[in-house]
């Protein structure tokens, strides 16, 4: 086995940057409790203060819009676990309402959480999506009433890449409701230019670990004048939205990466587009029966997801993994439950063909030499697994 | 990074799946005595076996299989296919996954369900062998009851998961994916598993 380490699964997480690295380093003596008095304590506070405004600022949002949480899956659970608590908001009196709309192509932190509230007697719709990922706009104003009190969408799909049309889909939702707009957008900010003014929503999930940051640290973008009421409670910080002494040093490290992308994001989105672009090429003329799976044009310049006839994605991942390559699968094998992704099955791709894919998702890291690599070390794979598939020489017969 | 002491499985299940052993190779000639093929795509798994048979000692001489099936499938049928070589058709038959699994060194909990498939296939390519040769006779006729027609799954099984310590739906699931298509066996399976579950706690062997 070679040392070869390629790794393209920057979807699942990143490695820190290391201008993140060299924060952290510098920062391990910050100790202080933000919310002491005394100097100990006001450094840190200044330190977190000075990494919200960055946050803030990339995102267009005001610095006070800006609530630290522990992830994004943290910070989606509050979105769809507060909305319950409070009874007037933008002016709507809600003690009728209480459906919320999202999508079936969710992260699992806000299906299973939705799925939780139906138990507690929410109604929750959910948006279907069409071949390449994307929801219609006109079902989504069919389901909005006057009961509708939140919808959520993702801005950008984890598994296939596809972006949603925010700035749009906000439009809609309060041209034609009283209700709230969240996006989880963990997978868009840092890879494609995020506005939360210009998009128009109400609320947004950001996470550190998916943009060179650290684990643990995330943001919940909420509103100005938008009601609120914390998830987690019995503190002080973060304005009373979100009690828990801060991470600071995960903050400061947020606001670092945050700071990086600003700086590199543009350069990196035209240079992996390349790259996700040779690889695609590559691949499609050098395997035969393959299919990809996502939005040819409006989708993440960093991930592609492809499903090769005939192979279960967990041994090829395996394989890939023995030669020294990280990607990722829809395969049921791999994820511990016994369904392919809930993702491309909403896509109306079969299940065969969710077991059989394979998602790469590129990072700031990746070179063009790695590509070679990969396409030459994909064609042996996916040879070998056919080679012994009762699923793919069926087909040839 | 690649620290082949943290693969996700046993050194034994690795060495097998890199270079799994007995493959049934498309375009080779082989005259099988028998074949078995179950499993789904659909659920994510299908195996093939193909069986030669020294018909006079009753030995399998030769053993062959294709998988659609993940690494734990295809270690699982690898080794499968060594074991029996040159055994007894008779106790090939009584092959059981937890044989296959011990074999292996271990596979983790949430991967046995995948490594059902070897010995299933095995059993029908063994059944196919005794249809060819007017053995019917031998085909063990199990007075089982099907319970799940999707996944074939009986309350035989439902029985051996328990044994093997199956406690919930869920573990059941895991290990015979028993209801993972159209769950409509469900309610009749807990009821099953509950039932089973008592009986080998009054009767524990």
């Amino acid at each position: 086995m070679g040392t070869k380490f390629v790794y393209m699964d920057n979807n699942a997480t990143t490695p820190l940057h290391p201008e993140v690295k060299s924060i952290i380093k510098e920062s391990v003596d910050i100790f202080g409790n933000p919310s002491s008095l005394h100097s100990c304590g006001r450094l840190a506070s200044e330190h977190v203060e000075k990494a919200r405004e960055k946050i803030a600022s990339f995102i267009g949002a005001e610095h006070e819009e800006i609530i630290f949480v522990g992830s994004g899956s943290e910070a989606n659970n509050t979105v769809l676990s507060i909305f319950l608590c409070s009874s007037k908001i933008r002016g709507h009196d809600w003690s009728n309402g209480k459906d919320i709309i999202t999508t079936r192509i969710e992260h699992p932190c806000v299906l299973e959480t939705s799925k939780c509230l139906r138990s507690r007697g929410v109604n929750v719709f959910y948006l279907d999506v069409d071949k390449f990922g994307k929801i219609n706009l006109e079902q989504l104003k069919d389901m909005l009433t006057t009961k509708t009190r939140l919808v959520s969408i993702m801005m950008a799909n984890n598994e296939i890449g596809t972006i949603q049309d925010i700035k749009s889909i906000a439009d809609v939702v309060h041209e034609n409701s009283g209700a709230l707009f969240h996006t989880d957008a963990v997978q868009a900010v840092g890879k494609i230019p995020v506005d939360v003014k210009e998009l128009g929503v109400d609320f947004l999930t950001l996470s550190g670990h998916k943009m060179y940051g650290p684990k643990g640290i995330g943001a919940l973008y909420a509103k100005k004048g938008v009601e609120f009421c914390p998830f987690i409670r019995g503190g002080q910080q973060e304005k009373g939205r979100r009690a828990g002494t801060e991470n600071t040093l995960g903050i400061i490290a947020l606001g670092k990466a945050i700071e990086m992308r600003a700086k590199e994001m543009e350069e990196e989105h035209i240079r992996l587009k390349g790259f996700k672009d040779i690889l695609k090429n590559s691949l499609e003329q050098k395997i035969a029966d393959i299919h990809f799976n996502g939005h040819p044009d409006d989708s993440l310049s960093s991930t592609l997801n492809v499903s090769f006839d005939g192979v279960e994605g967990e041994a090829v991942l395996l394989y890939l993994d023995l030669e020294g390559i990280a990607v990722s699968t829809g395969s049921a094998c791999a994820s511990g439950s016994l369904n392919p992704s809930h993702v491309l099955l909403a896509t109306g791709v079969s299940a065969e063909r969710a077991h059989g894919s394979i998602r790469v998702s590129l990072g700031r890291e990746n070179t063009k030499e790695e590509l070679g690599y990969v396409i030459e070390i994909f064609q042996k794979v996916i040879a070998k697994v056919r080679g012994m598939s009762t699923a793919y020489s069926k087909r040839r017969e | 990074m690649t620290n082949e002491s943290h693969w996700v499985y046993t050194e034994k299940v690795k060495e097998n799946f890199m270079n799994p052993k007995n493959i049934l190779i498309d375009g080779d000639d082989y005259q099988d005595d028998g074949k078995g093929v179950v499993g789904n795509i659909k659920c994510g798994d299908e195996m093939m076996v193909v069986i030669r048979v020294d018909k006079k000692k009753g030995i399998i001489i030769d053993c062959r299989w294709k998988t659609y099936g993940c690494a734990s499938a295809i270690a699982s049928t690898s080794i499968l296919s060594e074991m029996v070589k040159g055994m007894n058709i008779e106790k090939a038959y009584h092959i059981s996954p937890k044989d296959v699994a011990k074999e292996l060194g271990g596979l983790p909990e949430h991967k046995i369900h995948c490594s059902v498939l070897g010995d299933k296939a095995l059993r029908a390519a063994i059944d196919d062998y005794y249809r060819r040769n007017g053995l019917d006779f031998k085909i063990k006729k199990e007075k089982a009851v099907l319970i799940c027609q999707c996944m074939n799954i009986t309350d035989h099984e439902i029985e051996n998961a328990v044994l093997e310590g199956a406690k919930t739906y869920y573990e059941l699931q895991e290990r015979t994916k028993i209801g993972t298509v159209c769950g409509q066996c469900k309610d009749k399976s807990i009821e099953l598993l509950n039932s089973f579950i008592k009986k080998q706690e009054e009767n524990p062997s």
